[in-house]
């Protein structure tokens, strides 16, 4: 019998199974998240949009939950969270236990909770999507959970294997490094790691705005990694600030690369460089982790009163999003394709659309025009259509000859995606780089061609999600524990 | 924990700085930079390292008053912490022997090369720098880059020191009297597109270190981007060094004025 089939048959969970029929448990409406206004919460920077379950709504929306006894949820999560368990702890009242098997699998509950695609990982495994029923709100319970245990301050540190004093070093502070480095702490290992920005959490803090993640929440969770005995230590860059060799020699047996995202991408039109057209990496950056919305702020952001957003993903919709709260009178999507090629989560596209933004569909940017002192002041659009799929199965867009739209815009932020980061890559000599200037890895082990080297996240993805840079991180914790166990 | 162990006005507005960074000294290479924040609300800039020393595990950084953020760099005193210091970061500048090395330089632009010429020294080349600045007062370094240099220019655009006048000039009259296999400019935008235009004139190949708006330094936010030969070229980690006669400076001269009405407003509240 496995883990999850063992806490299935405890007593507790037994009888609370049979406390209530399935077909009354499948009656029960799934829960529908309380947000803020969006009149209100369009003109608030900082204040977050859902604002989470009472207890009462999060035991009612557990008890949708059938306890499967094959939970093909678990298959859908990324770092294979036991979720039947702790979502029948919550049904029985039981938070902490709750937040307390979260912590099995996942280092950072709160975050994953709040900006994991649920609908196209675990809630898309649900048994109640089979019954055109909407699937159990896991996310939603999740993020209850963690919440739930941090504001009531009795925060529990997850079981550690006693020291092995192995040394090991991350490389930088984001999803994929965090949760390398509590899996690694928890197996006993001793964990520094090195961030090249000033604050810790990578793309958490400077990526992701506080009204979708609150800083204070990632604070929180990097503290619990403190508290189980991992070190951080800021504006040190590995590869540069300290070489491979450096580290070899203070002893450390293996390093975790998880650099992230690096080069924004452009489209390479004309006007592209023009002032006023950044990068989403720029502009979340000025606001994120610089706090430039902040009038006692010293970095400065354009608060433009006209502003385009290229791109479909969440990135444009946290760019988008944040415009508008910074006083744009007109925000608006440019998305070649249509909505339901979007690659952004459904409800950011919904928080968005509730906020005032305007989605121009089938259009793509041919060129930005400027005045004389080189300020963007209008952008020329293509208008596309849909034609034959392509590789990522999604329909192509096609430029519609001659059908051009011209539109008047101060500011434009481009969001179609970021390269990997090149410092390691151009500073770390044996490393195999793929074309798209990733790092090559084992998919099981993450080892790179360097063997005590692993790697996870944005730089070996070039672009992707908070919890697959976390589940990397997981797998790359597994295969370097196994590679180091077998030098000894 | 990057305290500043000396400090120094160069000039009026250009002051020198040692600061404890005791493994960033052992890594920089010449041409290197590192970003720094000044206070928890502080903007993070780049700024060149000018002199490093591994025994004493210090860096030098020459910062001239530009801006809000620079100013209150040098008002930070001897013993005080810099709260956010982080490098090397760029490529170092590529080093060989050329043969003859010009060596042009404007203003603050000095204190970045000044460990290129004592590299380019090192490397075998027969050195030979121009040091240019307004007048007298603002000229910097100069027993330091006489030390490593062949022969040393200076002009100044009001003659009150060396010759009178610009960069150009100086780097006009070695052009004529003997043959430049290679040419390094750091200085003002302004300064460096005309430097490249007319060693492009004479067919010197010219690098330029440029110094461009950044945010984190390392990459990922794009906002130093400079159009180098018709492309996008990012100059926190494919420069800050470019063939000079492939960039565009009138492009580099707009962006780095983006932020420019921000700064002012800043500036008189704090001065008023």
């Amino acid at each position: 019998m496995d883990k999850y089939s063992e806490e299935r048959t405890q007593s507790w969970r037994v009888e609370l199974r049979n406390s209530m029929k399935p077909k009354d448990r499948m009656e029960i409406p799934r829960v529908i998240m309380p947000e803020l206004n969006p009149e209100y919460r369009c003109h608030t920077m900082k204040e977050e949009v859902n604002l989470g379950l009472t207890p009462q709504m999060a035991m009612t929306e557990a008890k949708r939950c059938l306890d499967c006894a094959k939970p093909t949820c678990i298959e859908g999560c990324p770092v294979n969270i036991d979720i039947p368990t702790f979502i029948k702890n919550i049904e029985r009242g039981n938070f902490l236990e709750a937040t307390k098997t979260l912590k099995k699998s996942s280092m950072l509950p709160a975050v994953c909770g709040r900006v994991c695609p649920q609908e196209k990982q675990c809630e898309a495994q649900c048994i109640y999507l089979k019954t055109k029923k909407a699937a159990v709100a896991i996310g939603y319970l999740e993020r209850f959970a963690a919440d739930y245990e941090r504001e009531s301050g009795n925060i529990s540190v997850p079981e550690k294997s006693s020291a092995n004093h192995i040394k090991v070093a991350v490389v930088g502070s984001g999803p994929a490094g965090l949760s390398f480095a509590g899996d690694m702490a928890k197996m006993g290992y001793e964990v520094v790691v090195f961030e090249a920005l000033h604050e810790i959490g990578g793309v958490l803090k400077y990526g992701i705005p506080e009204f979708r993640l609150p800083n204070s929440v990632v604070d929180v969770e990097v503290q619990n990694l403190k508290t189980l005995g991992v070190q951080f230590v800021t504006n040190c860059i590995v590869g540069k600030t300290l070489t491979l060799k450096d580290l070899e020699n203070e002893g450390y047996k293996g390093l975790f690369i998880g650099s992230g995202a690096g080069l924004p991408r452009f489209m390479n039109i004309k006007g592209e460089n023009l002032v006023g057209v950044m990068s989403a990496n720029e502009y979340l950056t000025r606001v994120n982790l610089m706090d430039a919305a902040n009038p006692d702020a010293d970095t400065p952001v354009l608060k433009g009163k006209k502003v385009a957003v290229i791109g479909g993903g969440n990135t444009a919709m946290d760019a988008v999003r944040t415009a508008k709260r910074l006083g744009a009178e007109t925000a608006m999507i440019v998305y070649r394709r249509t909505e339901q090629e979007m690659p952004a989560r459904i409800e950011e596209v919904k928080h968005a659309k509730e906020e005032g933004v305007k989605f121009m569909i089938l259009r793509s940017p041919k060129e930005y025009l400027g005045d004389e002192k080189g300020r963007v002041t209008h952008m020329l659009l293509q208008v596309m259509e849909l034609g034959e799929p392509d590789d990522s199965g999604r329909r192509s867009p096609v430029p519609m000859p001659g059908k051009t739209e011209l539109i008047e815009v101060d500011e434009v932020i481009v969001s179609i995606g970021v390269s990997p980061n090149p410092l390691i890559p151009q500073s770390v000599k044996g490393l195999e780089v793929t074309k798209w200037g990733t790092l090559a890895v084992n998919n099981e082990t993450m080892q790179t061609t360097i063997p005590n080297i692993v790697a996870g996240g944005d730089i070996i993805r070039g672009g992707a999600t908070v919890i697959l840079a976390m589940g990397d991180g997981r797998r790359a914790a597994k295969g370097m524990d196994e590679w180091l166990k077998n030098q000894q | 924990m990057n305290k500043i162990v000396s400090k120094e006005y160069l000039s009026p507005n250009v002051v020198k700085f040692e600061v404890e960074a005791p493994l960033i000294a052992k890594a920089r290479k010449a041409g290197h930079f590192v970003m720094v924040r000044v206070g928890e609300k502080g903007e993070r800039i780049p700024l060149t390292i000018a002199d490093a020393s591994i025994e004493k595990g210090t860096i030098t950084l020459i910062v001239q008053k530009v801006g809000f953020s620079t100013i209150k760099f040098c008002n930070l005193e001897v013993g005080d912490i810099i709260t956010d210091l982080v490098g090397p970061l760029g490529k170092p500048t590529h080093i060989e022997k050329f043969g003859t090395v010009l060596c042009a330089c404007g203003g603050v632009g000095t204190a970045p090369m000044l460990p290129i010429v004592e590299a380019m020294k090192k490397a075998g080349n027969r050195v030979v720098t121009v040091l240019a600045a307004r007048t007298k007062e603002l000229i910097m370094l100069e027993n330091e880059i006489r030390k490593f240099s062949d022969d040393t220019i200076i002009m100044t655009d009001d003659g009150s020191y060396g010759n009178k006048g610009l960069v150009t000039a100086g780097i006009e009259m070695v052009i004529k009297r003997e043959k430049v296999d290679h040419c390094v400019t750091i200085g003002p935008a302004i300064m460096m597109k005309f430097v490249s235009e007319l060693t492009k004139k004479y067919d010197i190949p010219t690098i330029a270190s440029l110094n461009t708006i950044m945010i984190d330094g390392t990459g990922m936010c794009g906002s130093c981007r400079v159009t180098v030969g018709g492309k996008t070229r990012f100059v926190c980690v494919e420069g800050p060094e470019f063939d000079a006669h492939q960039v565009d400076f009138d492009e580099m001269l707009i962006r780095l004025n983006a932020y420019k009405d921000f700064e002012q407003e800043k500036l008189k509240k704090i001065f008023l």
